[in-house]
């Protein structure tokens, strides 16, 4: 039975990020998604109990759905170099197949703060994303291919010029496709990154 | 007369700080009263280093204190030949603080091949494997007299004691040091406003402390019963594990931020997890001093 209700949720989740992505996250209200899903108001909030609480959800989801992809490329056997690019790569492509997920990142979690701030204090909300991060980095330094700093100064490095990218494409300033700029973007991330 | 245990205190490559740490026990009378030295550096004893080399005196315990090496000598003698003789005639054997054990810090003294009596350092040695049913060790630097003294009327009374796989006794070794710190809550919320001498903070973050990673009881069990390092502000150095000395005991090895040593048994995902969770509090009253404002 969980695994329904869940899948519900999933489904109200997806259609809640697409109508933000498209109205905006006030302009959006809960019989907005409540009548893209054919659903009953009251049904909704069986749910969630609020839209602050969807919010709150979204932003979780989007963690740990992140952080899965993520922790798939820090087990692998391979160079820092490599689950650089990789990561970079997955980041473009999920930009791409759920521009969505990404814009709500962007643009309602780190601007709409006031939302967050009751259960979402440091990175409780982003845990799943963040400690894989973390785990990139801490592995790239043990194994000597990271240069030993702040974490704060690398991960705003890392992600904000990811976030900058894909902020860039939404804007339709980018000439060319995300994915080709992979390759320099993993050049250039690494590089200011890397130990030599 | 009660029959008393007849103890043989050995001393190899050593700094003699493990017998001023035994001269701190605080029933010593007592201890007297049902165990003899039939040889001990700095206490009276019945018979000179010289009789020990040169003759075989009846003795039930070999206590070893020190790094050893063959080309170390007692007496003319080597302090290996001397092992091996008594270790032949006694019931146990017990490798008395860290040097004696794993080596410690002599192990980096200018003797050939120094090490512990069974490991150089982690590493198990092949020597003397025959002496491995009789030995039991206690690391320590120093170790701590009560842990020496109960381990030797655990072997007066015959208890079996469960050993650890660096034979160290379970009873005293199977926790760590952070077991009974008084900074767990800063621990728990990591909290590292520490300065050295301050009774507040947890000082594994940032100060080198290897408690959480360490085995031992020196939080269970006070230092002159009254207390240990991270009670009065310093933190653990982590004397009790082969790895001790490390460098940089007041500073810890980070990577990008994160501890390079965690918890015995915390996997680094786990940890990193609940880290994020705990940072995510703000406790005003562990972040500003208790005391002393």
């Amino acid at each position: 039975m969980l695994d329904k209700k869940q899948l519900k949720k999933e489904q109200i989740i997806q259609t809640a990020l697409e109508l933000f992505a498209s109205k905006g996250f006030y302009s959006t209200t809960i019989p907005d998604i409540a009548l893209s899903l054919k659903m009953s108001v009251g049904n909704m909030y069986n749910y969630f109990k609020s839209k602050d609480t969807l919010a709150i959800e979204i932003i979780k989801y989007i963690s740990a759905y992140l952080g899965e992809k993520l922790k798939e490329i820090n087990e692998q056997e391979i160079s820092t170099k490599e689950k650089t690019r990789k990561i970079v790569e997955i980041y473009f492509k999920t930009a791409s197949l759920k521009p969505e997920m990404i814009d709500y990142f962007l643009r309602i979690y780190l601007s709409n703060r006031e939302v967050f701030k009751e259960s979402c204090e440091g990175m409780l909300c982003v845990n799943e994303f963040v400690t894989e991060i973390m785990i990139y980095f801490e592995e790239g330094v043990k194994c000597g291919d990271l240069r030993e700093q702040d974490f704060f100064s690398a991960f705003g490095l890392f992600m904000g010029y990811l976030g900058g990218m894909v902020f860039l494409k939404g804007e339709n300033v980018l000439p060319k496709d995300l994915n080709d700029y992979v390759d320099d973007i993993t050049f250039n991330i690494y590089k200011a990154l890397s130990a030599e | 007369m009660k029959k008393k245990m007849r103890v043989l205190w050995l001393s190899a490559i050593a700094c003699n700080g493990n017998t001023h740490s035994f001269l701190n026990y605080p029933y010593m009378e007592q201890f007297l009263d049902d165990f003899e030295f039939i040889y001990h550096p700095v206490i009276d004893s019945e018979y000179s280093l010289e009789d020990i080399v040169s003759k075989e005196i009846t003795c039930d315990i070999l206590l070893i204190e020190g790094a050893i090496s063959k080309e170390f000598k007692r007496a003319d003698v080597s302090v290996v030949d001397i092992i091996e003789k008594y270790s032949k005639i006694v019931q146990k054997i017990v490798t008395v603080g860290t040097c004696a054990t794993f080596g410690g810090i002599f192990r980096e003294s200018g003797y050939e091949e120094t090490s512990g009596l069974h490991f150089d350092k982690e590493e198990p040695l092949k020597t003397h494997k025959d002496l491995l049913d009789k030995t039991i060790s206690v690391s320590g630097c120093p170790v701590h007299p009560e842990v020496l003294v109960n381990t030797l009327y655990a072997i007066k009374k015959s208890a079996a004691l469960k050993l650890d796989n660096f034979l160290r006794p379970k009873e005293f070794y199977a926790y760590t040091v952070h077991n009974g710190c008084t900074r767990n809550e800063y621990f728990e919320y990591k909290v590292d406003n520490h300065r050295f001498g301050e009774l507040e903070g947890c000082m594994f973050y940032d100060h080198g402390c290897q408690a959480p990673f360490t085995h031992g009881s020196c939080n269970k069990i006070l230092w002159n019963e009254v207390n240990s390092k991270t009670r009065a502000g310093v933190p653990c150095m982590g004397c009790t594990e082969p790895t001790f000395p490390r460098q940089n005991l007041f500073s810890t090895k980070k990577n990008m931020a994160i501890p390079e040593n965690l918890p015995v048994g915390v996997g680094k995902r786990v940890y990193l997890t609940l880290a994020g969770i705990s940072k995510a509090f703000k406790i005003d009253r562990l972040e500003k001093k208790l005391i002393d404002d």
